[in-house]
């Protein structure tokens, strides 16, 4: 028998964007169901390499991040778990004069935001982070970024949510979604029926199916960024590396095993990734390259996701240009996670007032030309 | 024209040897790669080239003759194999396989693909488990057969299988003093599976040879025990078992267990063949048709690494194997030898499912798992951790209780753990353990060094 529900908001795709998102609109009292194909977080939200950082995105995302970054200061208050989430410090490394000049001028840029940073170099930098040796000539340090385990804190919204009433129905694709008069219906097999005032878009890598559904389509690419770790070493390392000009970024969790990225893993289908056998090698070479201390350990596990990129990299926040009530967020081009609950937050504040006190302006998708 | 690729075979046991020798005799010349130095997989392992030297019939037992055969075929056919040995398989990608020899990666790109990849001891956790002085039955036989080393002065044989007598013997023969075989089957269990057994009695007369040969040394053996503990300090002191009322303790320095195998199917899965839930090994294995075929074209799996039947079966079915990847070349077989072989294997298989009622996996033990008790050993999660997400709701599905306790993280990537995993989740659940899952595959198969370097480039 089909189970029918009818409530306010009703969300595709339980990551952290929709697990946060239905956490604030409950607290706001509004009746919520999250709809999620997989497990809540179980996507690029939960397989992520883990950075929270605010450190080297666009300017125009900084005002969300920093909303952010107070919502994570309040991890155990809202989800019950610090989910591994340290305030570690984000470290992005200059291997050159230029790439130092280069963290200099972001610092320059984002002055007014509040991101602390902190330009080190030469033999304050050896001084201060003496296991990356030499192999930078710098680095901007922003302190109060970290790491956090996204396995953990992502399906934690989802949890939180349902516990302050949201329904959660996990292993529920949403096979059919359209709009009846001013209510949107969304319809999973036989099984489910979900009838709401307002539908929110978090699909992510997959939102471009929902988005046309309602005639908008958008230019929306699958990416794979590839990842890998070591067995648990001795600790070496307590900040989250980044490097200017991108490559290879690692971080060391507390029980001691070094989680490091860089290349792009393959689809195996528009659902599925891997790891690829020469990003692999590549990014096993790169890492002991820049950490000595784990060239003679072994890498345990490789693993890749599905994130869903925009041609400018920034993502699609906001109401749809097509269909009232209907709110998309998704896009976040492999930088979603620290930034993903103050979208949620945004998000609710759209459903609730029809707009949002942070600058969503950039985020518009009409900034994309309306055919694909 | 480009020439097709040749023939890979993974594993050099029984199974990967008798497909290696089937090709050979078709007048191709395949790739046979293992990751031992030398053939004839974990059930014939020889010791190391070089190493101590002890007849064949006293590091097999029973099963010389075979082991001498299957070790005599690779040398008849080594020099017109491309064999590969102490070489890992670590990933399978896009019709290739990625190797790793002396810290060195290579990739092989393969034709038709035959996996004969084996099969590991299935363990469960019990008090002391974790001590030092505690092996698998696998493993204590590896330490006699391949380091010519016993696990202990005293030992004692906890489980089920016929693994379970026939390591004990082989103990017994190397001098080592038994304190006793604990079997986890009722005695009442052996005997109603007897009828089914009577269509091999070779082997049945095999296995009450080796009991009576035990008990004729003065060797306990015990029958329808629980593991209660195992006790000691940083040491294997004694064990306890619990025999109906009774509490059953015997002093011993190191205790070796098993309840059965548990097949070896990463690189199935990393190849994208299709898994079914098989009741009578509890576990997910590879889909396949009575020749070895999975349901990826071109690729075949035999032996102990698609499910789990034993040596003579795994010689049988890497024949079979091989034949059916020339049959989908398009080369000519002999039909009559793999009718011949079809019938074998029938047989084997009620044999298999004869013994598996003779040495039932003991279902009640996973519930008894004290929830403080280490589970996953290489990420320290106990029994009650992965317990809490099944009981909590969080995770009804195995991959996901990784991700959220970390079971089957570390570096066996859940080999050893996995199978109780899936008993500990499924009994949180209330539901079979065919209803939690399996473990997804990701590569690296086994650890992958930092420091491994891709093989120079063959000049054109």
């Amino acid at each position: 028998m089909t189970e029918r529900i009818h409530c306010d908001v009703a969300i595709v795709g339980g990551g952290i964007v929709g697990g946060s998102a239905a956490l604030f609109l409950r607290q706001m009292g509004f009746s919520v169901t999250l709809m999620e194909r997989d497990w809540c977080g179980a996507k690029a939200s939960g397989v992520n390499f883990g950075g929270v950082r605010r450190q080297g995105r666009p300017l125009e995302q900084l005002p969300l991040s920093q909303r952010a970054h107070a919502i994570w200061g309040r991890l155990p208050e809202l989800l019950g778990t610090d989910a591994e989430y340290i305030r570690s410090g984000h470290l992005k490394l200059a291997r050159s004069d230029a790439d130092l000049g280069s963290l200099i001028a972001y610092k320059e840029r984002s002055a007014g935001f509040g991101l602390d940073l902190e330009i080190i170099a030469g033999d304050a930098f050896r001084r201060r982070f003496p296991a990356l040796g030499d192999r930078a000539v710098g680095g901007s340090l922003c302190p109060e970024d970290g790491h956090a385990n996204p396995r953990l804190v992502s399906p934690a919204f989802a949890r939180a949510a349902a516990a302050r009433g949201a329904i959660l129905r996990e292993q529920t694709p949403v096979d059919r979604v359209w709009r009846d008069g001013d209510r949107f219906v969304l319809v999973s097999g036989d099984a489910l029926e979900v009838r709401a005032r307002v539908l929110l878009n978090t699909a992510g890598a997959w939102s471009h199916r929902i988005a046309a559904a309602f005639d908008e389509p958008v230019p929306l690419e699958s990416l794979h960024p590839n990842m890998a770790v070591t067995e648990p070493l001795p600790r070496f390392l307590d900040v989250n590396i980044g490097v200017e000009g991108g490559g290879v970024y690692g971080r060391q969790v507390p029980r001691g095993n070094m989680v490091v990225g860089g290349g792009r893993g393959f689809a195996l289908d528009p659902d599925r990734a891997r790891p690829q056998r020469d990003a692999v090698l590549t990014l096993m070479r790169d890492a002991a390259e820049l950490f000595p201390q784990i060239a003679k350990a072994y890498v345990i596990r490789c693993w890749t996701g599905v994130e869903g990129y925009t041609p400018d990299r920034n993502p699609i926040i906001g109401p749809s240009r097509t269909t009232p009530n209907l709110f998309h967020a998704f896009g976040f081009s492999g930088a979603g996670f620290q930034i993903g609950p103050a979208v949620g937050e945004a998000l609710a504040e759209l459903v609730r007032d029809g707009r949002s006190t942070a600058p969503l302006d950039a985020f518009r998708i009409d900034r994309f030309p309306p055919t694909p | 024209m480009s020439r097709p690729l040749s023939p890979v075979i993974v594993g050099a046991g029984p199974a990967g040897i008798r497909a290696a020798e089937a090709l050979v005799a078709a007048g191709l010349r395949p790739v046979l790669i293992d990751e031992a130095a030398r053939g004839g997989g974990q059930i014939y392992r020889q010791p190391p080239d070089g190493g101590f030297s002890r007849p064949k019939t006293a590091l097999y037992g029973t099963e010389a003759a075979k082991a001498d055969a299957v070790h005599r075929a690779l040398d008849r056919i080594r020099d017109r194999v491309d064999y590969r040995p102490r070489t890992l398989v670590w990933n399978c990608e896009s019709g290739a396989l990625d190797l790793l020899r002396d810290g060195v990666t290579d990739t092989v790109p393969y034709g038709p693909l035959i996996l004969a990849t084996g099969a590991t001891d299935r363990v469960l956790p019990f008090p002391g488990w974790t001590l030092p002085g505690v092996f698998t039955l696998g493993g204590s036989q590896v330490a006699l057969k391949f380091q010519g080393c016993a696990i202990g002065r005293r030992v004692a044989f906890l489980g089920t299988g016929p693994l379970l007598y026939l390591v004990a013997c082989q103990y017994l023969k190397a001098g080592v003093e038994v304190a006793g075989v604990f079997d986890t089957t009722p005695q009442s269990a052996q005997a109603r599976a007897l009828p089914g057994m009577l269509r091999d009695p070779v082997t049945l007369a095999k296995g009450l040879a080796l009991v009576g040969w035990l008990r004729l040394h003065g060797v306990p053996v015990h029958h329808g025990i629980r593991p209660i503990a195992v006790e000691g300090e940083g040491r294997v002191r004694a064990l306890r078992v619990r025999h109906r009322a009774d509490e059953i303790a015997v002093d011993c320095d190191a205790v070796a267990f098993g309840l059965g195998l548990r097949s070896e199917t990463q690189l199935a899965d990393l190849a994208g063949c299709a898994f079914r839930f098989d009741p009578m090994d509890r576990a997910w294995l590879p889909v396949r048709d009575a020749a070895g075929r999975t349901s990826v074209p071109g690729l075949c799996i035999a032996g102990d690494g698609g499910g789990i039947a034993g040596a003579d079966a795994a010689e049988l079915a890497g024949e079979r194997a091989a034949l059916a990847a020339l049959e989908d070349a398009g080369l000519p077989v002999d039909a009559a030898r793999a009718a011949w072989l079809d019938r074998r294997l029938a047989r084997v298989a009620a044999f298999r499912r004869a013994l598996n009622a003779a040495f039932p996996f003991p279902q009640d033990w996973a519930a008894t798992i004290p929830d403080d008790l280490m589970l996953c050993r290489c990420e320290g999660v106990s029994a009650g951790i992965l317990r809490g997400v099944g009981q909590r709701g969080e995770a009804r599905e195995i991959n996901r209780a990784k991700a959220l306790t970390r079971v089957g993280m570390g570096r066996c990537q859940g080999r050893v753990c996995g199978a109780a995993a899936v008993e500990l989740l499924a009994g949180a659940l209330g539901v079979g353990p065919g209803e939690v899952g399996r473990l997804r595959a990701q590569p690296p198969i086994k650890p992958l060094p930092i420091a491994a370097t891709p093989v120079q480039e063959a000049t054109p």
